[in-house]
């Protein structure tokens, strides 16, 4: 298939798929993104609805990654990047200049590759965001903290000892201890970005049942390297490569019934 | 011996060798002025020589050994160089024989002791060094009160008593009637400000002359005080000893500092005389143009300097590190500056004391005076050398290094937990103030560490922007506002080379430079410890991150 070809059975695909009954959080419009002069994303469209796990797959360097750090802002801190397009959240143009970057932030949460907790204690991880608005009633903080703690089902291991140093749990903790931090300022949306791929199978499996019990709250994209991960924990599953959006969809259809040939291609393994 | 060569065997010997050398040198520096610096504080015995003096006559001499070396000396009638070994001895009495110290060639010595003379006593005064001799009796108020056995128990008696007036004495005078110096000089100076500003009337007039007449009033009574004491101090009266001369000196007892009998004491005395000597050496007052008492204001002064410059240099280093390596944008300019401020650690020293001296001391300084003090003037209050001139420019002096430390701390910071910090809704300011900075503050101690060591130890740039030889009031005292930075002050580092080179009494002064010098090292040492233990504490808190 021509890459003409393609990308317009890619829009009648994208425009056909449906979403309907459902809330839409996100909403990207001919989203572009520029490193220097060299274009890392190619005009985007999608919508992402609400209280629904939203995966992305794809290669290495497809984009996804950049995709998704473009949902809080968080490449605006790279001074070569460049964006074009529209990007809102409940209707909210997220990249005008009345936008206030740091509030935006707190609305769309976000979890790292690598486990990335400060060097201070587990309570004060956890309550890290909430002091940051100025919150410093002790009840309040820790009724938040136990919350959240739980939300991110670390709560039964580090109970006894919210004051130790948060560098001395083990990866598949900390990482759900930053799931934990991003939750407890309440967002809107949490921002997965390969949250398991630095972890041991068991602490993986522990993240996916909590992606599932999270979604009940908050609305979740991730990126991820890992089909069987995407197909078990997402509803939707957008395919990405070289910069396009190449197939967006409902999960098993995706894996069970792909449109396009580059899509079966890569969810059965021929390349990667 | 070809495969040892391969193996690369003889750089490990290289490399080892250097090493061992560089230790080696280490303690050696380390021993030998802790041994020559610490030999001071000991008491040395007395010994009692009888010497053939050129013209036949015969001399004895008392006193202690404090040196021996060969001297190269022309045989006369054979013209062969013979080597002569030479005593160095401290003979004391700088008021009878006008020297403190004597080289006396072995070779004129005729008759020695062989065993040292018990009775031999030696006593430190505030005025013309040592005494060595034999007591003979106490006198007061021209009677004799006590002779031979009887005058050691009561000299013991009496020199405790002249101590513990001493004290008394100078607490008045330094304390209380400084204090009172001190306030009167502040109403003095308000007055001329009254004046200088035209606010001068009759009512303020009056509250001044009423402060100053009370302020009168307590002097007058602390001056009472003091002239009984005095008078109580000089009725104390004196001691006569007989010198190795045949003469006989009296040493009033209110000049006597302590005395003792090296040649009778026990170890217990000998450790107790030691950790004595040490005690007036740390907490006294130099005496004798620096070359005896003690160097207690310029251990003062040279905490007191480095303490300033480190609140000076930490935040100014530390915003400057900041702001380059988190908010300035790469580029020309930013390399420019990098560039100067790794330079400006190479500038001497000595060029920093000029800068300082013009710029602190007579461009800030005097711009002070007249806008502020104006009334003072001619006699300036900061247009001169002064601790807080002294501070700014070691504060200069060691930014840099502040500096480049705290920018390699900054970038040792992973970015991921910056991210963290950002994706959690911090500003940039919140995060580097509340993730950034706080596990970069190893690093900030480090730079702050290396500051401190070479501000203390810096001598050049002070002599120009604040050190004296010897200041009349310490930077820090009772009066308000407790820390004056326009004074001056004395510094450790200074005393060396000022008691080691500029003092006419050279061969006395030798022991204290190596004294002062251990002591330098020693507070060196014991700030970078500090410092040292909370970077590793802190290190300790942050060590997973490293991994």
């Amino acid at each position: 298939m021509s890459e003409q070809n393609m990308s317009v059975a890619l829009d009648r695909d994208h425009r056909g798929m449906n979403l309907d009954g459902e809330e839409i959080a996100m909403e990207v419009k001919n989203w572009n993104l520029f490193y220097g002069s060299k274009q890392a994303l190619q005009n985007i469209n999608m919508q992402l609805p609400k209280n629904r796990v939203t995966a992305f797959i794809g290669p290495s360097g497809c984009g996804k990654s950049t995709l998704l750090r473009c949902f809080n802002r968080m490449n605006d801190l790279i001074s070569i990047v460049r964006v074009e397009g529209e990007m809102t959240l409940y209707k909210e143009d997220m990249y005008s200049k009345m936008m206030d970057v740091a509030a935006l932030r707190r609305r769309v949460g976000m979890v790292f590759q690598k486990p990335n907790p400060f060097p201070k204690s587990i309570f004060e991880n956890v309550c890290y965001g909430l002091r940051l608005q100025g919150l410093n009633d002790k009840t309040v903080l820790a009724e938040t903290a136990e919350w959240a703690l739980k939300g991110a089902g670390l709560w039964e291991e580090v109970k006894d000892r919210l004051d130790e140093n948060a560098l001395g749990l083990s990866g598949g903790q900390q990482q759900r201890l930053c799931i934990a931090r991003a939750i407890a300022i309440k967002p809107e949306v949490l921002l997965l970005d390969e949250p398991t791929s630095a972890l041991d199978p068991i602490s993986t499996l522990a993240i996916e049942e909590l992606i599932f019990e999270l979604k009940k709250e908050f609305t979740i994209l991730i990126v991820t390297h890992n089909m069987q991960q995407a197909a078990r924990v997402s509803d939707y599953t957008a395919f990405m490569y070289m910069g396009d959006l190449i197939e967006y969809t409902d999960t098993d259809s995706l894996f069970t019934n792909p449109q396009l040939k580059r899509t079966e291609d890569y969810i059965s393994g021929r390349y990667g | 011996m070809k495969a040892w060569f391969k193996e690369g065997e003889h750089w490990v010997w290289f490399s080892a060798a250097s090493v061992s050398i560089s230790v080696v040198l280490v303690l050696g520096l380390l021993s030998m002025i802790s041994v020559r610096g610490l030999v001071h504080f000991w008491p040395h015995e007395v010994y009692d020589y009888q010497l053939k003096t050129d013209d036949g006559q015969f001399e004895q001499i008392v006193g202690e050994l404090h040196d021996t070396k060969l001297k190269e000396f022309k045989n006369q009638q054979t013209g062969v160089i013979e080597k002569i070994p030479q005593f160095l001895m401290k003979v004391g009495n700088r008021d009878i024989y006008g020297i403190d110290f004597r080289w006396i060639n072995t070779t004129d010595i005729i008759g020695r002791q062989d065993r040292l003379d018990d009775d031999v006593t030696v006593i430190e005064r505030f005025e013309y060094g040592n005494v060595y001799g034999h007591l003979q009796a106490i006198i007061q108020n021209g009677e004799i009160i006590a002779e031979q056995e009887q005058v050691l128990p009561m000299m013991q008696q009496l020199v405790s008593a002249s101590q513990k007036l001493y004290q008394q004495i100078n607490r008045i005078e330094k304390v209380t009637l400084g204090g009172i110096n001190y306030q009167l000089e502040q109403l003095r100076l308000d007055q001329k400000k009254f004046e200088a500003e035209g606010r001068l009337n009759a009512e303020v007039q009056a509250t001044l002359d009423q402060q100053r007449a009370e302020l009168n009033a307590q002097f007058k009574e602390q001056q009472s005080i003091l002239t009984g004491l005095y008078s109580e101090f000089n009725q104390l009266g004196e001691v006569t000893l007989r010198l190795a001369g045949g003469q006989v000196i009296h040493v009033p007892f209110k000049s006597i500092v302590r005395f003792w009998l090296p040649n009778n004491m026990t170890m217990t005395d000998k450790l107790g005389f030691f950790f004595n000597s040490m005690g007036h050496f740390l907490l006294g007052d130099p005496r004798e143009a620096n070359t005896e008492g003690g160097v207690f204001p310029a251990i003062v002064g040279t905490i007191n300097m480095v303490i300033l410059m480190a609140i000076f240099v930490t935040p100014m280093g530390v915003i400057a590190a900041v702001y380059m390596s988190e908010y300035a944008k790469e580029g020309m300019v930013l390399k420019i500056v990098r560039i100067s401020i790794n330079n400006l650690a190479g500038v001497p020293s000595i060029v920093f004391g000029i800068f300082g001296l013009g710029f602190f001391v007579y461009i800030i300084g005097g711009s002070i005076d007249e806008m502020f003090y104006e009334y003072a003037l001619p006699s300036p209050t900061f247009g001169t050398p002064a601790l807080l001139w002294a501070s700014l420019t070691m504060a200069l002096l060691t930014l840099p290094v502040v500096i480049v430390s705290t920018q390699e701390g900054l970038s040792r910071i992973p970015t991921a937990l910056r991210e963290g910090g950002l994706a959690l809704g911090a500003t940039q300011s919140e995060t580097i103030m509340k993730i950034v900075l706080p596990m970069s503050m190893p690093a900030i101690m480090t730079g702050l560490i290396l500051a401190v060591a070479r501000a203390a130890g810096e001598v050049a740039p002070l002599m120009l922007v604040g050190v004296v030889k010897l200041a009349p009031e310490l930077p820090i005292d009772f009066n308000a506002p407790f820390i004056h930075l326009d004074r001056k002050f004395m510094h450790l580092g200074f005393h060396i080379y000022d008691v080691g080179f500029q003092s006419p009494n050279v061969e006395a002064s030798q022991p204290l430079v190596y004294a002062t010098s251990l002591l330098l090292v020693v507070i060196i040492v014991s700030l970078n410890l500090g410092a040292i233990t909370i970077r590793n504490r802190l290190r300790e808190k942050y060590k997973a991150l490293d991994n």
